[in-house]
């Protein structure tokens, strides 16, 4: 009568299924971290030019992707520009555009923070001594925002990757969606069932994020 | 889904705050506009042409619509769109679809047809176009084999546990006020109250507690169909009138085979059992015939 619940993932092609999840989950979450880190490190850039049109543009951008819940953002995206403007995007594409709005948003802010952290005399001393505007920036200014970038970046791209669950509301399937999928599928043979996938999600999620944490620690040591 | 279009419509609001209510009205009308002159969906000759009809199901609702062990969609509903596809001639393209936004997949035209379980309501019929009922849902009663009910007066003066906000409490309230309610936000709440005897029976959607009495010994549905009676049917995006038709047409001829009793017999039977009146359920040719015990 021992029936464990763990059983429901080995059923069928259950593994295979749970593990396409992760990848689209990965897909969608790594391309959208990559972009989100290009363009943010642009964006944050922009944000300390001290012009009143361009910040203004981008707290407004940056605001509002904050406010936005993520799910409401990929509403917009996947019906509402289907609704409004006739594109239709898939699934997927609207992920990756809503999360890489949202993370070059949040990124954005994240190099400004660094970058107007560094004290202006840093910057002065280094031309006192006879730097070069390249050099001040190579040999001071990068290695410090750098070291100070990395964490909060690893963060958000963690938290990235678990916020990817919301897709499932826009048809895509990601990992999560295939767990209840399979929880649902077996509610009147396995009914203990959801205990043990939803820990093998745990651990999947795990091994995903944990790499990154470690790769983190490995940058934020290392001397630039 | 009420709560996302108060979120949508709070943020366009919050818009039209911030740039002028004027602006908005105009985009609005542009919408309307546009959505006249393009219609969103696909008619039923574009649809054989692309060789493929994109149905919008649950995947997670068994046993109306689920994915099995192998990947494959199974369930009540998903029977009744694999024979859709195949008297169009296509094959049937499956979109796993959630209760918040079965409509907006309609409106948008990301779908043809929706089969998920779709309650029709007045609210709803606003927005689509729902086709001929396939199945029918109403409230049912589940209670101890020592103490059946089996008819709702045996309930005057008990104790009936119902869920917050559900229609089993709205009824009960207005046509039995005689029935003392014990009220719980949760279903997993409820079923245990139920277990523990803090009440003498607990009432929802009948398919509900068909499944859940049938987990659970020494409990059975003693009033299997009560309250008003809600239909379940196909929807089609709004004025989709070719695909409407061709969908009531095939409701009604799939009557002669008695298309949906073999549904229910593939799918539902081994969840509910034998023990359950099919008819009770089920809906054939799109006529409903009413089986209250009331």
């Amino acid at each position: 009568m021992q029936d464990l619940g763990i059983r429901v993932l080995f059923l069928g092609n259950n593994l295979q299924r749970l593990l396409g999840g992760l990848w689209i989950t990965l897909r969608i979450s790594l391309i959208a971290v990559a972009c989100s880190i290009v363009l943010g490190i642009l964006l944050g850039m922009l944000m300390t030019v001290r012009n009143p049109v361009i910040k203004a543009l981008t707290k407004l951008y940056l605001e509002f992707i904050r406010i936005m819940p993520q799910l409401v953002l990929l509403f917009l995206v996947f019906f509402g520009l289907t609704r409004s403007f006739g594109i239709n995007l898939s699934g997927e594409t609207s992920a990756v555009i809503v999360f890489t709005l949202w993370g070059t948003a949040e990124m954005g802010d994240l190099v400004r923070g660094a970058l107007i952290s560094i004290p202006k005399h840093q910057y002065e001393s280094g031309a006192a001594i006879g730097l070069t505007r390249w050099q001040v920036y190579h040999y001071i200014m990068i290695p410090q925002i750098l070291t100070r970038l990395v964490p909060p970046a690893i963060n958000l791209t963690t938290r990235m990757i678990k916020t990817t669950s919301l897709v499932s509301l826009i048809g895509v399937v990601e990992v999560l969606k295939v767990a209840q999928q399979m929880i649902e599928a077996n509610r009147y043979t396995v009914p203990d069932s959801a205990l043990w996938i939803y820990g093998t999600i745990f651990f999947l999620y795990f091994l995903v994020c944990w790499p990154i944490s470690l790769a983190a620690k490995k940058l934020e040591k290392r001397a630039w | 889904m009420k709560k996302f279009f108060a979120v949508l419509f709070t943020t366009a609001a919050a818009f039209g705050v911030l740039t002028g209510c004027g602006r908005t009205k105009e985009a609005e009308a542009v919408k309307e506009e546009a959505a006249s002159e393009s219609a969103v969906y696909r008619t039923l000759d574009e649809i054989r042409k692309s060789g493929s009809v994109k149905i919008g199901v649950f995947s997670d609702k068994n046993p109306f619509g689920y994915v099995d062990e192998n990947g494959h969609y199974q369930g009540y509903d998903v029977y009744f769109g694999d024979r859709i596809a195949k008297d169009l001639g296509v094959a049937a393209e499956y979109i796993s679809t959630d209760a918040a936004n079965r409509v907006e997949y309609l409106k948008t035209g990301k779908v043809d047809i929706i089969l998920a379980n779709f309650t029709v309501t007045a609210e709803r019929a606003e927005s689509v176009d729902f086709a001929l009922p396939y199945m029918k849902v109403a409230l049912g009663v589940v209670s101890p084999d020592e103490a059946l009910i089996t008819g709702p007066e045996q309930l005057n003066g008990k104790k009936l546990i119902v869920t917050k906000g559900t229609t089993a409490e709205t009824f009960f309230t207005e046509h039995y006020p005689e029935v003392e309610l014990v009220k719980f936000d949760q279903y997993t709440e409820a079923y245990n109250a139920l277990l523990d005897g803090r009440g003498d029976a607990f009432s929802t959607d009948n398919t509900e507690v068909l499944a859940w009495a049938l987990q659970n010994e020494g409990f059975s549905v003693g009033i299997e169909s009560i309250g008003n009676l809600d239909t379940i049917a196909p929807a089609v995006s709004k004025g989709n009138e070719t695909l409407l038709n061709w969908i009531n047409e095939e409701i009604r001829a799939l009557a002669e085979e008695e298309f949906f009793h073999a549904d229910y017999k593939a799918t539902l039977e081994p969840v509910y059992g034998t023990a359950v009146d099919m008819d009770s359920l089920v809906v054939e040719g799109g006529v409903v015939e009413d089986t209250k015990t009331e």
